[in-house]
């Protein structure tokens, strides 16, 4: 069975209100030789009704940031400095309580692998069931419809009767759907995706990307979808962000990005991902080097050691996110970036 | 290219046995591989793709003889490799080398860089250890790193940096043909296009050829010569790479294809994409007739009763489909 993708609902309307505003977050982590920064005072928004997508490699800190805002952070790891305003309150100062009511409630989340988010020794239906009674105060009965409603929004067929299965019943896609509509139960204003297709194949990565474009459109909710693959997310944000060593390196609409991608390493990025119009063999552009790890941050922008523009104020002082252009939507990080649009 | 085959898969066929249930009281068969005919040619890339579970790792360890073929021969040099026990296989084992997906599991971590790469070459006896530094440094410079890595240990390299030795140990064997099983997919995507030119640049150095076992399709697209589609267990089509790409021809290609994404936001919002719905069926028992049928859009009658016969469509293109067969649109 195989079905082109229909018409869609219009996307949500964007109204340039915050839901999220992330500022100056800065994460630390113990270790043998002192703290080290992994996060370096890192600004991030979500509008409402928008969706954002944050893009960088392994141990940028994409991941670490949205769970240090919901303060789900590993021993070890704490948020120094910075704050997490969600639809107007600090998450950082919320009592516990008050953060749970948070959790999964407002702010939905899915993870990269459902097999160890799900509890192994729980009937699926519980787990969805769950949040609706704790946060919603549904009765046992009334969850237990809606569960099976929610199975049936994110395309599990025979929903009602996997509402009885253990997550082991399940394939890979038919668990990262039950992943999303544990993440959707509450209709949540913002769900944060980390990852979600990664562990899947094309084909399913396919599925689950449309079925959360949808789920959106038909929700009006705002989205966060963290991934190292740019293209993936090409034809579902509204905006990027670019991240390199714990710091928003570029900040931009969409088609900016693809069309003008302005900081050295996003254009590394976008010149390292293979194009259907290559002749086969031809070298790929790669990136140099690899990232600084934590700890060992070079003193002024941390791209500076790999980037192939670098200057000698680039090893100095760490450049700011400056917008580019006229509305200033567009922002990059890097001296030598800025200087040239300032000369044009 | 007109290129010699180096190794000819006629009808491999594996299956494992497996017991099911809490106390493994029901037997059953995994059907991984069925019926795969294939050439690979001499310093080609041939790439197997496909969703898990189709059986593209488990070809590339059968034709090695790492896992035992339940039926089929693999003809290296004359002889079909997958009969010889241990002892005999030797000689072809420095031959015939294989990269995994990850390289710290495959590292000893004990091991410093250098005694990890210089292992083969003393097991083959390939240098003398008088020769044996040299050997290692000029093979880690082939692969990129310092020679002073020689003295370090896995967990002090990246990621990159470890698949870097992973190849430099397969290279120290001076093998024809390595299995790149995955061998790229867990990088970051700048590290994997260094990865990419590394074996590009090897690949024309020393004639290698490479089976090239990959889900990314965008980076299947980017280096082979000949790509083969796997779905559960069988070849579905086998073509060059421009052939697959602009013209395929089995609606499970079609459908894989269409999934990839593009780094092209107004395209990706605008395109009609062919979703396949659901999941591959079980290997433990697969549908009867041609395996795609239950997901497939033209499936007919005859898709559910008779196995799709595995025959030449085009010149060079290979596919196992009725549709195609019957000339039909598909």
């Amino acid at each position: 069975m195989m079905m082109a993708s229909n018409i869609r609902p219009e996307p949500p309307a964007k109204t340039g209100e915050r839901l999220l505003d992330v500022k100056g977050l800065t994460i630390e982590i113990e270790t043998r030789t002192g703290p080290a920064t992994i996060v370096d005072g890192i600004d991030l928004h979500v509008d409402k009704g928008e969706t954002l997508g944050i893009v960088g490699e392994s141990g940028c800190g994409k991941s670490l940031t949205m769970l240090s805002m919901m303060r789900l952070l590993p021993n070890k790891i704490k948020v120094t400095k910075g704050e997490a305003n969600f639809a107007g309150r600090d998450l950082q100062k919320m009592s516990n309580s008050d953060l749970r009511k948070v959790r999964g409630g407002d702010v939905g989340f899915i993870f990269q692998d459902p097999m160890t988010s799900l509890n192994p020794v729980m009937r699926i239906g519980q787990q969805l069931a769950e949040p609706l009674i704790y946060h919603r105060g549904m009765s046992k009965a009334e969850a237990r419809k809606r569960a099976g409603e929610l199975l049936k929004l994110v395309g599990i067929p025979g929903a009602e009767d996997r509402l009885d299965a253990y997550p082991h019943e399940l394939s890979g896609g038919m668990r990262q759907r039950v992943m999303i509509a544990i993440g959707l139960a509450c209709n949540p204003q913002l769900l944060i995706a980390d990852e979600p297709t990664t562990a899947l194949d094309v084909t399913i990565q396919a599925q689950i990307v449309d079925l959360v474009k949808d789920l959106r459109d038909k929700l009006g909710m705002s989205v966060v979808w963290i991934t190292h693959d740019l293209a993936l997310i090409a034809g579902l944000v509204d905006r990027i962000n670019v991240l390199y060593a714990g710091t928003v390196v570029e900040d931009a609409p969409v088609d900016a990005l693809f069309a003008n991608p302005s900081h050295p390493y996003t254009q590394g990025l976008l010149a390292s991902i293979p194009k259907l119009s290559d002749e086969r063999s031809t070298r790929l552009s790669s990136i140099g080097g690899t990232p600084p790890e934590p700890g060992r941050r070079p003193k002024g922008c941390p791209f500076a050691p790999r980037c192939p523009l670098a200057e000698a104020i680039c090893h100095e002082r760490v450049p700011s996110l400056e917008g580019l252009g006229q509305d200033g939507a567009h922002r990059v990080a890097c001296f030598v970036a800025q200087r040239k649009l300032e000369a044009a | 290219m007109g290129a010699q085959p180096l190794m000819r898969i006629e009808n491999l066929v594996k299956h494992f046995h497996v017991r099911l249930g809490a106390f493994g009281e029901r037997a059953a068969t995994v059907h991984a591989l069925d019926d795969v005919n294939f050439d690979i040619l001499e310093g080609e890339t041939l790439s197997l793709v496909g969703e898990s579970g189709c059986g593209k790792s488990t070809t590339g360890f059968t034709l090695l003889n790492l896992h035992r073929a339940t039926e089929g021969k693999v003809i290296y040099q004359g002889k079909n490799i997958v009969e010889l026990d241990e002892k005999a296989m030797r000689p072809y084992r420095r031959q015939l080398q294989i990269v995994f997906q990850d390289p710290y599991s495959t590292l000893n971590p004990r091991m410093t860089i250098g005694e990890a790469v210089g292992e083969p070459i003393l097991f083959h006896k390939l240098a003398t250890k008088a020769e044996l530094k040299d050997r290692i440094a000029t093979l880690l410079a082939d692969v990129g790193l310092p020679p002073r890595f020689a003295s370090r240990y896995p967990h002090e390299l990246s990621g990159g940096q470890r698949q870097r030795v992973a190849i430099a140990r397969a290279l120290a064997c001076q093998p024809k043909f390595i299995v790149c099983d995955e061998a790229i997919s867990a990088l970051d995507v700048s590290v994997q296009a260094q990865i990419i030119n590394l074996l590009l640049d090897l690949q024309q150095k020393y004639g290698l050829t490479y089976l090239f076992i990959a889900h990314d399709l965008a980076v299947v697209r980017h280096i082979s010569d000949r790509v083969g589609v796997m779905y559960l267990g069988r070849l579905a089509e086998l073509a060059t790479r421009e052939e697959l790409f602009e013209h395929p021809l089995h609606p499970y290609t079609k459908a894989l294809l269409s999934a990839v994404p593009e780094a092209d936001p107004a395209h990706e919002r605008s395109r009609q994409r062919q979703i396949l719905q659901g999941d591959v069926p079980s290997p433990l028992s697969p549908p009867s007739g041609c395996r795609f049928h239950t997901r497939c859009p033209i499936a007919m009658e005859i898709c559910g009763k008779v196995v799709p016969e595995w025959r030449e469509a085009r010149a060079g293109h290979m596919v196992a489909c009725h549709a195609v067969t019957e000339g039909l649109p598909g």
